[in-house]
């Protein structure tokens, strides 16, 4: 397998200017000759779809969901991060890079995380000129605010909903190209092949949700923008139609799955309520960090009490009392990581004692109630109707939950897979945040992806296979088909006799991943989740529960293959997790760690991505390295003290 | 505090869009109030399967209530009884002990039903599609402050920017009319000053739009500010009117390819 990062050379500062001198042109009056197949239309899909219909290509997009504007990314609250320096505050292009490629813990390329921060600024351009109403200050400039891992205001934000508007920006010129006949939307529609022709990505295999019916679409490269795969916990803040099945089938063909085990635990999330049938949990964005105090009761014995029972001489503002420069607005790891501890060490707060508090009184206190309203009043009303308890009255409780996931589809530096043709951008790909994203910053890649990076990078690809004619008659296609028919009409055989639904397949899956692949990981955990996966593969061939049939919209047909994904996914996130013997970001090993808990990095063993191919259903991945090198940072231990 | 309550679910079950759909009811107990409603029919499809019956079909994503997936009528309310919030966000807490909840899909006829409660809402893409966006390219553009806003008018396209797309307010409406949708793209992007150059033209569109997908008139019945899940007001509607006087007088636009005459 060939993984050559085309990282192009010359100074950090200048590879990306000097790589579109060098990137090979479609003529304009050729582009329209070109089809691209853009699959998922969150923020990276929708703005890779209007940026290459603007640009003359034929746009295919697919899409799970009924509109463009439901996916995913719509739930993005806090921000997006861009090193614009209006507030005067010290930040510049290089220290958004270097806050990025220190937040991710050293693990992520030099040249994908510069290009990123580069082009951040160009991101708000864009978005205030489609009209994004982001937050302003009186005098009618931008505002900005603080998050998690950054000591600069950098964050621009649409009240605590910046995805939609971010999204509803996208969609929008996606739409205009839809009315100007440039995109062709295929809604419901999910793809479950990717097709190859001598080596490269010449279109899809989809399932049309209403009909049933599977359908071939051929064309000159393929855009890859379907997310992440978080929900293979089962319970996570990610919507419930997000899903790993398009990256793990072309995983399946082919395509190397870089750091799987890279996953993020959010800080500040809803605590599960009990044991009744709860499907997610609800983020509570980071920015409340900026306000809120985190604590737990000194004592164990205080942990029942109720919070107005607790003098302040008895609260232990751990984060602040740990990390005195960062304090509350540490990185998300690390502020998960301590949730975690202090509630193993029987200090955890609420009915289950798995959540900490997070307290407004003090800037209630400071700022009035009318300030804290106005900058998070969505926010709690939203806990206040998740939870029944008023956040002006007593402290929110927060426990960590699944968020994000870092790892994904490798891909080199013009977003392109090993399999040639097949481009991968947003979530689903592995490149820019290392083993910890930090706040704002997914919003920032995805559309960094789909609005400036791939309109240069595909004309690059196109140029060198030329304009040939698509044919999704061919044998290739008709055999892709056939296989995912086969696979449909199997799990339908399997459901005429089969006892356990998907759901409660997919609970057990989730609970092995949270109890041995979650927060905190060690050897004998990791072996044991393996081997219970693959027991609980097994059975889900023989066992599984479907209901109705396949030539109809079947929400549990489509569960079924999407938890048949996330088991094998799921068991290669253990492997890695295994494989990689060093504490990093969000991945924290329990027998490397420094003499305070903190994460213990490696970089003598393990300054690589660590990209896997898939070797068949039953035999074990082949593990490919691809070596980070540091030319202009200096991996350091990170302090945030 | 949480307790368990049993409830009568009676919900519309159609096999098809051309199946011909009815009732149907089911007896749920245990039931958590912690539990969201979307939880409860969660909980009714796991049961459903366990008897060999086909599981009752809805959409939903995100269930926190910004995607705008879900949306039934419960009770004869547009997304239940809880004012400013989705179905996802609604609890069991809302209900009683004992209580019959009829679960019905919205019904318009711009919204044919697909399955169940799956409704088909493509007719929204289409009217953002004539007109709901500003027609910039991606690319360089002015630097973002250069354009200032006063933080009042961001506020108030902001208010109304947040729009899911559920398709609520055309539920609740008796004319099922989408002018409170239209209107709030069409004020969003008139109210800014990137939006207002094409708003003219904008607005036109998006209405024949709107009126060539089946949507009924809007009487000011109201019916559709009560059933928001975002809250957004009349304004929108008033200033949709608004915009659309504006453009009738407003010089007609040249034809496309004019430029090269
Ligand atoms: C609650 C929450 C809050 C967040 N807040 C922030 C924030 O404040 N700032 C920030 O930077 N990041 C935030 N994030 C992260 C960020 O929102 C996501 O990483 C990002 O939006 C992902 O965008 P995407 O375009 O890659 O994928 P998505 O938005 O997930 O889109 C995936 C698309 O793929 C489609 N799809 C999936 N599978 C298939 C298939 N098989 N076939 C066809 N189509 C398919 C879907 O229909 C959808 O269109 C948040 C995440 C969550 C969960
Ligand atoms: S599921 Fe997203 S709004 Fe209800």
């Amino acid at each position: 397998m060939n993984l050559d990062s085309k990282i192009p050379s010359g100074p950090l500062t200048q590879k990306w200017e000097n790589h579109i001198a060098n990137l090979k042109l479609v003529n304009p009056a050729n582009k329209r000759k070109y089809t691209v197949i853009v699959v998922g239309t969150g923020l990276a899909g929708a703005s890779a779809a209007a940026s290459l219909a603007e640009l003359g290509y034929n746009v295919k997009a697919f899409f799970i969901h009924d509109s463009p504007r439901r996916a995913h990314s719509i739930a993005a609250q806090g921000g997006i991060n861009a090193a614009k320096n209006y507030p005067n505050d010290g930040d510049t292009v290089w220290r958004l890079f270097y806050d990025t490629i220190k937040g991710g813990d050293y693990r992520a390329r030099e040249a994908n995380v510069y290009r990123l921060a580069h082009l951040s600024t160009a991101i708000i351009d864009q978005c205030v000129a489609q009209g994004v109403p982001f937050a302003r200050e009186y005098s009618g400039e931008l505002a900005n605010r603080s998050f998690g891992g950054a000591q600069v205001s950098r964050t621009f934000y649409a009240r605590g909903q910046t995805g939609q508007q971010l999204l509803l920006g996208a969609y929008q010129a996606m739409l205009r190209q839809v009315d100007a006949g440039k995109v062709t939307m295929y809604p419901r529609r999910e793809m479950l092949d990717l097709v190859l022709k001598d080596g490269r990505a010449e279109g899809i295999v989809a399932r049309d949700l209403v009909t049933g019916k599977i359908e071939r679409h051929a064309a000159h490269a393929v855009v890859l923008c379907t997310g992440g795969y978080g929900r293979v916990f089962y319970l996570s803040t990610n919507a419930m139609n997000s899903n790993a099945t398009a990256a793990w089938r072309c995983h399946r063909k082919g395509a190397a799955f870089a750091n799987p085990c890279f996953t993020q635990i959010h800080p500040t999330c809803i605590p599960v309520a009990g044991e009744h049938a709860q499907s997610k949990l609800t983020l509570m964005s980071e920015s409340l960090r900026n306000d809120g105090r985190v604590w737990v009761p000194k004592r164990k014995e205080d942990a029942k009490k109720h919070p107005s029972e607790i003098k302040d001489e008895d609260r232990d503002y751990y984060l602040e009392r740990k990390y005195p420069s960062f304090g509350n607005l540490v990185p998300r790891d690390v502020a998960s990581r301590n949730a975690k501890d202090v509630c193993d060490e029987g200090r955890g707060v609420g009915s289950s004692g798995l959540s900490v508090y997070l307290d407004f009184r003090d800037a209630i206190k400071r700022d009035g109630e009318n300030v804290i309203r106005e900058k998070y009043g969505n926010l709690f009303d939203m806990y206040h109707r998740i939870t029944d308890e008023n956040p002006y009255q007593v402290p929110m409780r927060m426990y960590p939950a699944v968020h994000y996931t870092m790892g994904g589809l490798w891909v080199d530096y013009n977003l392109m897979s090993n399999i040639p043709g097949l481009h991968v951008l947003g979530e689903a790909n592995f490149s820019d945040h290392g083993a910890n994203r930090l706040g704002a910053s997914a919003l920032m890649q995805g559309l960094c992806d789909g609005y400036f990076v791939i309109p240069y990078t595909i004309g690059h690809y196109l140029a060198q296979v030329g304009a040939f004619k698509l044919d999704s008659e061919s044998s290739e296609f008709k055999a892709a088909e056939a296989a995912v028919n086969n696979e449909i009409k199997r799990l339908m055989t399997v459901n005429e006799k089969g006892k356990r639904t998907v759901n409660e397949f997919y609970k057990d899956l989730g609970k092995i991943m949270w109890d041995k692949v979650g927060m905190a990981r060690n050897e004998a955990g990791l072996k044991s989740a393996i081997s219970e996966i693959q027991k609980m593969r097994a059975e889900y061939g023989e066992n599984l529960k479907i209901g109705g049939n396949s030539s109809e919209l079947n929400k549990n047909l489509e569960m079924a293959s999407r938890v048949g994904d996330f088991l094998e996914l799921g068991e290669l996130m253990a492997r890695d997790a295994l494989m990689r013997k060093e504490s990093c970001g969000g991945h924290f090993r329990e027998e490397s760690q420094t003499p305070d808990g903190e994460a213990d990095r490696d970089d003598a063993n393990f300054s690589f991505v660590g990209a896997w191919e898939y070797k068949g259903a039953n035999a074990e991945p082949a593990l490919h390295k691809e070596n980070l090198v540091f030319e202009n940072v200096k991996p350091s231990q990170r302090s945030y003290k | 505090m949480s307790q368990n309550i049993s409830v009568k679910v009676k919900v519309w079950r159609q096999d098809g869009p051309q199946a011909t759909g009815q009732f149907e009811s089911f007896d749920l107990s245990g039931i958590s109030t912690d539990m969201s409603f979307l939880e409860m029919l969660d909980t009714l499809n796991e049961q459903l399967l366990k008897e060999g019956k086909r599981p009752v079909e809805f959409d939903s994503d995100c269930r926190e209530g910004i995607c705008g997936s879900c949306g039934c009528m419960i009770n004869g309310m547009a997304h239940g009884p809880e004012r400013g919030a989705t179905v996802c966000q609604l609890h069991m807490r809302s209900f009683k002990n004992g209580q019959t909840i009829v679960v019905e899909p919205w019904r318009a006829t711009a919204f044919p039903v697909i399955k169940d409660l799956v409704v088909d809402r493509s007719a929204f893409d289409r009217i953002i599609a004539a007109g709901g966006y500003v027609s910039v390219k991606s690319g360089r553009h002015a630097d973002a402050n250069v354009m200032l806003v006063p933080k009042d008018t961001a506020e108030k396209a902001m208010d109304v920017a947040q729009c899911i797309g559920c398709g609520a307010c055309v539920a609740a409406c008796p004319n099922a009319s989408a002018s409170l949708f239209t209107g709030a793209k069409i004020t969003h992007l008139a109210l800014l000053p990137q939006g207002k150059v094409e708003a003219a033209r904008r607005v036109q569109r998006m209405t024949d739009q709107m009126d060539s997908e089946g949507f009924g008139g809007c009487t000011n019945i109201g019916e559709c500010l009560a059933a928001c899940p975002k809250e957004i007001k009349m304004e929108a509607i008033v200033s949709m009117r608004r915009e659309f006087i504006k453009g009738a007088f407003a010089e007609p636009p040249r034809q496309a390819g004019s430029d090269n005459a």
